[in-house]
């Protein structure tokens, strides 16, 4: 396998070409085609790992630059370190799934099959420019992607979801476009910074620049404030409950599995080593920030009466766990935090997955409208139980390890942070057994007994997600190897020193 | 007594000017001395070959200009250099595009304009003349007049012939905007609002020209330019000079606060000659700014700068913050057009080789997405009686303007309304369209110029600005079209999204009103289809690719001193 093979443009280009063709074939084959094509990026995802030199995870590979705008000084530039590429990788996994989930049923899909296939072709539209992002390492070419990707997750909000889906869109839209547009400010500033010509935008010409120290602080927060919009963290978290009430469980999938991945992914790749001083300066008040995030997020999502809002609570609990160990700046933590990433998106998935069918079962969204579920759809209920479990990090499952080193990380560095933080995972212990007792225990309901168990296209859907789960809860290795090393290149651009964690190993076990 | 010594001129580098202006002339005999019939074939060829030839005309020139930078004409009256000549081409194919929609009878058989101007609104003869299905022809000669003042405003050299352009550019533009075939009491309150308010301003700029006149005795850019690095007594004539003149100008590009007449004719004038006054007077106004600001006053960049600021920042907030609340389409653009020319303003007063490049390349995509969406408001229109067309009982109205009429577009006419939804989005500045490469150019142009609070204004206004295009595209993409059985039902339809938007409960109001009006898209000739798709290919390939037209223009983005 030749390293010379531009896989990253080839992951790109597939999912458009797919987009296109969904456009031209007839209404019927457009579930086929759609799954084809993302199964196929699947299976050039996984080429590309093999292409991959996982010894030396800490560099950027499989890099490929071409030159955009000379005049802008923008270049086409990709390559991925190990966080990248594991990005990628679950990304790729996790479009498939949504499209299988997409089969037949989710809101108002079930209108006609026309409305499917556009579906499908935003979903790989998004796919595209979700992998170029992941992949960019070009500041401009990374921010034009933040932008764009935007425009069909508005469609894929505004055309397929539930009854206020407009104004859930519109909301996503502003909120995520200031972001980026205030940005977009220091984007410019930081180009003229650097050493400019035309490759001025590259991320390796912009890094390790000497700023002036209040315009790195400016840029920081502008930065900053955008990736924090896109995580979502407190108090610029509002809009996501909102657009995953509102979207097809499929789009809430990938819009906060995948989607708000790349705030956190911008301020680990972007924000950290392009103003070092700045983020040590900013840590303290981010670390509030985050632990904030995740005591609030966890305290809403118990008082949500509505699951989907309930599972976006949740995320902005677990965000901030993210947020928390990027900023903690010990290897262990920031390793941690990208591991994270990864298994935040498949837990997520496979909650929004199952709960997206229960839904469209039930056609009600309230958990008051389920109850004694269990023994009707046993399938549905474990899946939904393991899913739960994962978010509250039950140890054998991977969210655990994750978390744990994020934990213990910041322990290490940041005790009270740490220490409150882990009231984090104890709500998390209510708002998801909880749920699942109000849903799924208790008397049977009459006006649910009909409800059918999950079928084999669904069991095919929540599998690969929970095995992979339970696969990296026991054996946590490979993936560690991919986000171990870019973690201490990390440190080394912001300038700390490394922090051993083994100090903070008894706290973080007895959760 | 010397002796009278001809002037050599340079005829060639006038060749664009002198191709439209001549086909201006040779338009007024065609209607004169051609029969009706084949008249308007004539002057559609006519026009069209005249603004080839001038864009051919360019192209021809361009090497010339690119090694040498350009030539002194007319004994520095007309200064033919790299941004004369970007802006002529630019000029001279938006008003092609424009031509092409302006052309377009569409199936109804009529254009855009009155079958008499003359007559009075509503009178019985206006009647006959509609019903004898009488068009007129006179508005391709005065476009090429109108293009061919463009065309030499922004080479002029000195400040008399400015006002010369400035006068051939509009008042063929006035009689034009009065000319609507529908709602003409509209369109004629337009034109004269238009009118009076364009003499009010050209008085300024001619009494800023007496008195720059008077400080620096001359009236060439350079001369005056020299004038002003010496320390006189004079400053005060200068600067109030300056100041009246720069008002001139900002009238013309519609900046606050002299922008009060932009929704006023946007909405009156012919909607094919709103696309066109939009893009290219916008054009030709902007350049003739661009080389004021940097070849005449670069001594003046201090105190005039406030000025500047001031009115980039209100021009900005001002014209997003009143397109919220428009309901009207042709106002949301005229408004959405006042906060574009804020932008344009923070480019030029980056006062930087970047900003002359980044003026130049967003007067270009800008104009080619406005030309395009007003072609697409003009072809859709309302439609009374039965919502079927082919059993006659029906009749096309006047264009749907109102915004509540543009709903559920996207799903009766998808790629009408996806080609408008790029204009949109390129107006809003979103990646990969257009507007983003322009609005960045502009941005960093600035920025590197140290005007870095007039970019995140700029930024923040682009942010709102946002919310009234995406509302358009709400309203065409994610509401239920108005039904074909006459009840309100876009009304019906409006009533959630009032929820979220500020769309005034008047829309529903109006949609009830006119509750056997639908709305439907128009067929075409052909022309304007042609024009809309030039437009949207524009947009993307501009957007996607930037990099050829921004060296290209880099390459002679030189003013002559």
């Amino acid at each position: 396998m030749s390293s010379s093979f531009p896989w990253l443009t080839a992951l790109i280009v597939v999912p458009l070409l797919g987009a296109v063709a969904l456009w031209v074939v007839p209404a019927g084959r457009a579930r086929a085609v759609a799954l084809g094509v993302s199964l196929l990026e699947l299976v050039l995802g996984i080429a590309a790992l093999t292409a991959f030199d996982v010894a030396d995870a800490g560099a950027v590979q499989l890099l490929e630059v071409h030159g955009w705008i000379p005049a802008f000084g923008v270049s086409y530039a990709v390559g991925v370190d190990g966080v990248g590429l594991i990005l990628v990788l679950m990304s790729v996994l996790i479009v498939p799934v949504v499209v299988l989930a997409a089969w037949r049923e989710q809101g108002s899909l079930t209108v006609a099959s026309d409305q499917l296939r556009r579906y499908l072709a935003l979903v790989l539209l998004l796919e595209a420019f979700i992998v170029a992002v992941f992949a960019a390492r070009d500041v401009f070419f990374f921010y034009v992607l933040f932008e764009a990707m935007l425009i069909p997750v508005y469609f894929m909000i505004g055309l397929f979801g539930g009854a206020q889906r407009r104004y859930a869109a519109v909301k996503f839209l502003l909120y995520s476009l200031t972001g980026g547009l205030i940005m977009l400010v220091a984007v410019i500033a930081l180009y003229l910074q650097g050493p400019g010509g035309p490759q001025g935008f590259l991320t390796e010409n912009l890094t390790g620049l000497t700023l002036d120290p209040t315009a790195e602080k400016l840029m920081f927060c502008a930065f900053f404030l955008a990736f924090a919009i896109k995580a979502p963290m407190f108090p610029v978290h509002t809009w996501l409950p909102d657009a995953a009430q509102q979207a097809p469980a499929g789009t809430s999938t990938l819009l906060v599995g995948v989607l708000d991945k790349v705030g956190t992914f911008g301020m680990l790749t972007l924000c950290l080593p392009l103003f070092p001083n700045a983020s040590r300066w900013a840590a303290p008040v981010v670390i509030v920030l985050a632990v904030v995030s995740i005591l609030y997020g966890a305290l809403l999502a118990i008082g949500q009466k509505d699951l989907m809002r309930l599972i976006a609570y949740t995320s902005v609990s677990h965000f901030g766990f993210i947020v928390l160990g990027i900023f903690a700046f010990t290897s262990t933590s920031v390793a941690g935090s990208s591991f994270y990433m990864v298994n935040h998106g498949l837990s997520t998935a496979a909650l929004f997955l199952i709960a997206g069918f229960l839904v469209a079962r039930r056609g009600s969204q309230q958990i008051a409208d389920f109850g004694g579920l269990q023994k009707i759809v046993p399938v549905l209920a474990g899946t939904f139980l393991v899913a739960g479990l994962s978010a509250l990090s039950l140890p054998g499952l991977s969210t655990f390890i994750s978390e744990f080193l994020v934990i213990v990380g910041t322990f290490a560095r940041h005790p009270a942070a740490a220490v409150v933080s882990t009231l984090g995972v104890v709500l998390a212990a209510i708002y998801v057994l909880w749920t699942y007792q109000r849903m799924f225990t208790g008397p049977e309901r009459p006006e649910l007994a009909g409800m059918v168990d999950a079928g084999t296209r669904e069991r095919w859907v929540v599998a690969p997600l929970l095995a992979l789960m339970i696969v990296f809860g026991f054996v946590p290795g490979p993936a560690l190897d991919l986000v171990r090393p870019p973690a201490s290149v990390t440190l080394e651009q912001v300038g700390v020193q490394d922090v051993p964690a083994n100090a903070g190993s008894e706290e973080g076990s007895d959760q | 007594m010397t002796e009278f010594v001809a002037p050599t001129v340079d005829w060639a580098a006038l060749s664009p000017v002198i191709i439209v202006l001549l086909a201006a002339v040779v338009g007024v005999l065609v209607e004169a001395f051609v029969p009706a019939r084949p008249r308007r074939t004539v002057q559609l060829t006519l026009a069209v070959a005249a603004l080839a030839g001038a864009i051919i005309a360019v192209a021809a020139l361009w090497s010339g200009v690119e090694e040498t930078g350009g030539t002194v004409v007319l004994g520095g009256s007309l200064l033919v250099d790299g941004p004369t000549l970007v802006l002529q081409a630019t000029i001279a194919l938006l008003a092609l595009i424009s031509l092409m929609i302006i052309a377009d009878r569409t199936e109804t058989g009529e254009d855009a304009f009155a079958p008499n101007a003359a007559a009075v609104p509503g009178s019985d003869y206006e009647e006959l003349a509609r019903r004898k299905g009488v068009q007129q022809t006179e508005i391709y000669p005065l476009v090429l007049f109108a293009t061919g003042g463009m065309l030499i405003f922004p080479a002029t050299g000195d400040l008399l012939t400015l006002f010369v352009a400035l006068e051939v550019l509009s008042l063929p533009l006035y009689l034009l905007t009065g000319m609507a075939r529908r709602r003409r009491l509209l369109s004629q309150e337009a034109s004269m609002k238009y009118f009076l308010l364009g003499a009010f301003s050209s008085a300024l700029l001619l009494f800023g020209i007496a008195l720059v006149y008077g400080y620096s005795g001359s009236l060439r850019y350079s001369e005056i330019s020299e004038a002003t690095q010496i320390p006189g007594g004079l400053d005060s004539l200068l600067l109030v000079g300056s100041v009246l003149i720069l008002s001139g100008l900002l009238f013309k590009v519609g900046a606050v606060p002299f922008h009060t007449w932009t929704p006023d004719v946007y909405q009156g004038a012919p909607t094919p000659i709103t696309g066109f006054m939009a893009a290219c007077t916008k054009a030709a106004a902007f350049g003739a700014l661009l080389r004021i600001v940097y070849t005449m006053l670069p001594g003046l960049a201090w105190d005039l700068g406030v000025l500047l600021w001031t009115v980039a920042i209100l021009t900005m907030v001002v014209g997003t913050v009143a397109a919220l609340v428009q309901t009207d389409m042709k106002r949301v653009l005229g408004y959405s057009s006042i906060a574009h020319a804020g932008f344009i303003l923070t480019g030029i007063i980056a006062l930087n080789e970047a900003g002359i490049v980044a003026v130049l390349f967003y007067l270009l995509v800008y104009g080619a997405a406005t030309v395009g969406a007003f072609g697409i408001v003009w072809l859709v229109r309302e439609r009374a009686g039965g919502h079927d067309g082919a059993d006659g009982t029906s009749s096309i109205l006047g264009e749907a303007t109102h915004l509540s009429q543009w709903a559920g577009l996207g799903r009766t006419h998808p790629l009408l309304a996806l080609t408008f939804g790029l204009f949109l989005l390129s107006f809003a500045g979103i990646p990969l369209t257009a507007g983003f490469a322009g609005k960045f150019s502009v941005f960093s142009a600035a920025v590197e110029g140290g005007a870095w609070p007039l970019a995140l204004i700029g930024v923040l206004a682009s942010s709102v600005a946002v919310f009234f295009y995406v509302r358009i595209i709400v309203l065409m993409f994610f509401t239920e079209p108005a039904g074909a059985d006459g009840e309100p039902t876009a009304a019906a339809a409006l009533a959630p999204s009032a929820e979220g938007f500020a769309l005034a409960g008047d829309a529903a109001v109006a949609v009830q009103a006119r509750s056997t009006v639908t709305t439907t898209v128009i067929g075409t000739e052909g022309f304007a289809v042609v024009a809309i798709a030039a437009c949207a290919l524009v947009t993307v390939v501009l957007g996607v690719f930037p990099s050829p037209v921004l060296d290209l223009i880099a390459s002679v983005a030189t003013f002559l001193p």
